[in-house]
């Protein structure tokens, strides 16, 4: 062996100190900074914020479809141009898919929902033979579920529901046994009654097949339901602000700006939400990309920020004291910072 | 915090409402047999899945339909506050032109859509107000008092230009601008969809605090349970064009007694709920030119039974709340069943 294998600790896709910029009209917009993540087979990792935080720009770069600016994105412990020669990176390809928001506009509309999941199959040689094939594209619509697959096959996509046509997408994702995938907003344009069976239907693939998930999604009551298992990274104007175990994240939040969200969001339960304990924001806009605030860039609008503090330095991503999950608030890591809380 | 006490007066009254479209596969019932009466400072939310017909009575009520739908039959009927009845069928044109923004007036979802982009609010302020023989002097006074209620910085507004707002900012100006002409009830169609938590949460908050100040009626269209768990009096669920269940909102949501209402809330997930075990609905929504005999969510139903497949279930009432009606044979097992799951929470 010339190569030996990478330690097999060594995390499915790691970003370090990610950055991505863009230029418009000779501003630059900061699009991610400074991003730490790692993703390890099997695991779900769930990226929340609102739009414009950076989440789908993170999924993208996490998938391989995104060169990013500066720092280092590491596929299985290589940098991406050590994977040289055609079959290498078809491999790492294969191992990376994702899954768009929007089951309308992924699908060909031409084509049938058998030939939709041939092309990859054929492309990748992940079959030989028609009979192999037509046997590989049976098995998949079986394995999400579209049951008898003789009823799809033939079917184009507009003559799908909204959620089946989802269950074909990660189908196609599925051809080529991928090691992860990235579902960007998956469910968000299927009707509320649907959406769970998908969400059940992964985790079932997570753990059939040894999958990784990363599951991007602005509703945070999902990403708790779907990720309970996982980890949650809350990201804020191309930040993550906070990151851990769902369970923690969600039930003891540390950033004063997970904690405004979680509080900010109704339940579908009208005592609870009634009685939900609000944190006023100190202004409601959220600022442009192109005009970051310096220091936290969360402290202008902070109920708790301490000027000279918040808005001077940048604050580290760290364990704070009596949390089990990361939190850059400045305030959260000094020795008063819980007091302030209330926690 | 949901009774209502003596009963207000109706403001709005609709009876068998059906509403259908020409597609060209025949005639499609988006809106079938449906009633409720909407009563002054009631927020009635209309809930249910994509295609159920919530939309399309919103745009039946003011009469908005693409051409290609047309009400078939039923009564809608608007209480003015002088007492007088109107009968929205029967406007003409321009009765219905002063009938709109003066006593019923609409927010869509996506408020850039509804904002012109190439006039200032100003503009579009006094507009309105001209349509309707409102003063410039009092319009601008009374958008501004507005603009502060929604909390918005009033005068940046008013000469802004739709681009200059962001979303939240703009779907808080439409929220106000349907309020300019004093009437008495709104019609709002996903207001919070497709916008941020945080900013969601302000039109909500602002929304409730309108409500308790300029006390209108509002018709909340959303598919979202959450908002409507959150916002609404009074809750009715929608499914295949019909209002299966209809009640209080502490009602329905603890007190259920249809399958889809049960299967609504079984796929809710809540943040401040720990494990949760939840369940979908399996199936599809019907084909409405061809809708099942029977119960219309017989096909999707775990408890249907031979009578759901033959026989469409009427509309009874609950015997613990006279407001609260249910379509639906089997509403013993489907409140025991609800129960058992809150108790376990």
């Amino acid at each position: 062996m010339i190569n030996p294998a990478p330690a097999a600790a060594a995390p499915l896709v790691a970003l370090r100190h990610v950055y991505q910029t863009y230029k418009k009209d000779n501003h630059l917009l900061r699009v991610l900074q400074d991003i730490n993540l790692e993703i390890h087979p099997n695991e779900i990792l769930c990226l929340v914020g609102e739009s414009g935080c950076g989440k789908t720009t993170t999924g993208k770069i996490i998938a391989g479809l995104l060169t990013h600016t500066e720092g280092e994105v590491l596929f299985k412990g290589r940098p991406p141009a050590s994977y040289t020669g055609a079959r290498e990176r078809a491999d790492l390809r294969r191992t990376l898919q994702i899954v768009h928001q929007d089951p309308f506009a992924s699908l060909n509309p031409a084509h049938t929902i058998g030939q939709i999941l041939s092309y990859p199959l054929q492309r990748h040689g992940m079959v030989s033979g028609r009979a192999a094939l037509r046997r590989r594209i049976w098995e998949l619509l079986t394995l999400v579920d579209l049951t008898p697959p003789g009823d799809v096959v033939n079917k184009y996509p507009h003559q799908l529901s909204g959620g089946q046509r989802q269950r074909v997408s990660i189908a196609r994702a599925l051809t080529v046994q991928p090691g992860l995938i990235v579902a960007d907003e998956a469910v968000s344009m299927v009707d509320v009654s649907i959406r769970i069976g998908i969400l059940k239907m992964l985790h079932r693939l997570r753990e059939e097949l040894r999958l990784a998930i990363v599951f991007i999604t602005h509703d945070l009551a999902l990403a708790k339901y779907f990720a309970w298992e996982g980890r949650i990274a809350v990201m804020y104007l191309g930040r993550i602000v906070e990151i851990g175990p769902t369970p923690q994240v969600i039930g003891q939040p540390a950033h004063p700006y997970t904690r405004a969200l979680l509080a900010a969001v109704p339940e579908a339960d009208p005592d609870l939400t009634r009685h939900k304990q609000q944190i006023p924001l100190r202004s409601e806009d959220i600022p442009a990309l192109a005009a970051i605030p310096p220091g936290c860039a969360f402290h202008p609008r902070c109920p708790f920020h301490v000027p000279g503090l918040c808005d001077a330095s940048l604050p580290p991503l760290a364990v704070p004291a009596g949390f089990q999950q990361q939190a850059a608030c400045l305030p959260l890591h000094q020795p008063e910072g819980l007091r302030r809380y209330g926690t | 915090m949901t009774v209502t006490p003596a009963a207000p007066e109706v403001v709005l009254s609709v009876r068998n409402l059906c509403i259908s479209y020409l597609t060209r596969r025949g005639r499609l019932r988006a809106v079938n047999k449906v009633s409720f009466d909407l009563h002054a400072g009631e927020t009635l939310a209309l809930i249910g899945e994509s295609g159920c017909g919530k939309s399309t009575i919103n745009l039946g009520l003011i009469r908005l339909l693409p051409p290609t739908g047309t009400i078939d039959s039923g009564e809608i009927v608007y209480r003015r506050r002088d007492g007088q009845t109107v009968d929205v069928r029967g406007l003409t044109t321009g009765q219905l032109r002063q009938f709109l923004w003066r006593e019923c007036s609409m927010v869509f979802q996506g408020a850039l859509n509804s904002l012109n982009p190439v006039i200032k609010i100003s503009s579009m302020i006094y507009d309105t107000a001209a349509a309707h023989g409102m003063d410039k002097k009092e319009a601008r006074d009374r958008a501004l008092d507005l603009f502060q209620k929604v909390r918005l910085d009033p005068r940046r507004v008013f000469n802004a230009y739709p681009h200059e707002l962001s979303g939240g900012m703009r779907q808080r100006t439409l929220l106000a601008t349907a309020l300019l002409l004093r009437p008495q009830v709104v019609l709002m169609d996903e207001p919070t969809t497709a916008v941020d938590i945080l900013t969601q949460r302000s039109i909500i908050d602002v929304l409730k605090r309108l409500r308790e100040e300029l006390n209108f009626s509002v018709i909340f269209i959303s598919h979202d349970l959450a908002v409507a768990a959150e916002i609404a009096d009074t809750v009715a669920t929608m499914y295949a064009g019909e209002i299966i269940e209809m009640g209080p909102v502490a009602e329905v949501f603890y007190r259920p007694r249809h399958a889809y209402t049960l299967g609504l809330l079984e796929a809710a997930p809540r943040l401040s709920v720990g494990r949760e075990e939840l369940h979908s609905i399996p199936g599809s929504p019907p084909d409405l030119v061809e809708p099942p005999p029977g119960c219309r969510f017989h096909l999707r139903c775990r408890f249907a039974t031979d009578e759901c497949r033959t026989t469409p279930p009427p509309l009874t009432t609950a015997p613990e709340d006279e407001r609260h009606t249910v379509a639906c044979y089997h509403t013993a097992t489907i409140l025991k069943t609800r129960q058992e799951e809150l108790a376990r929470d």
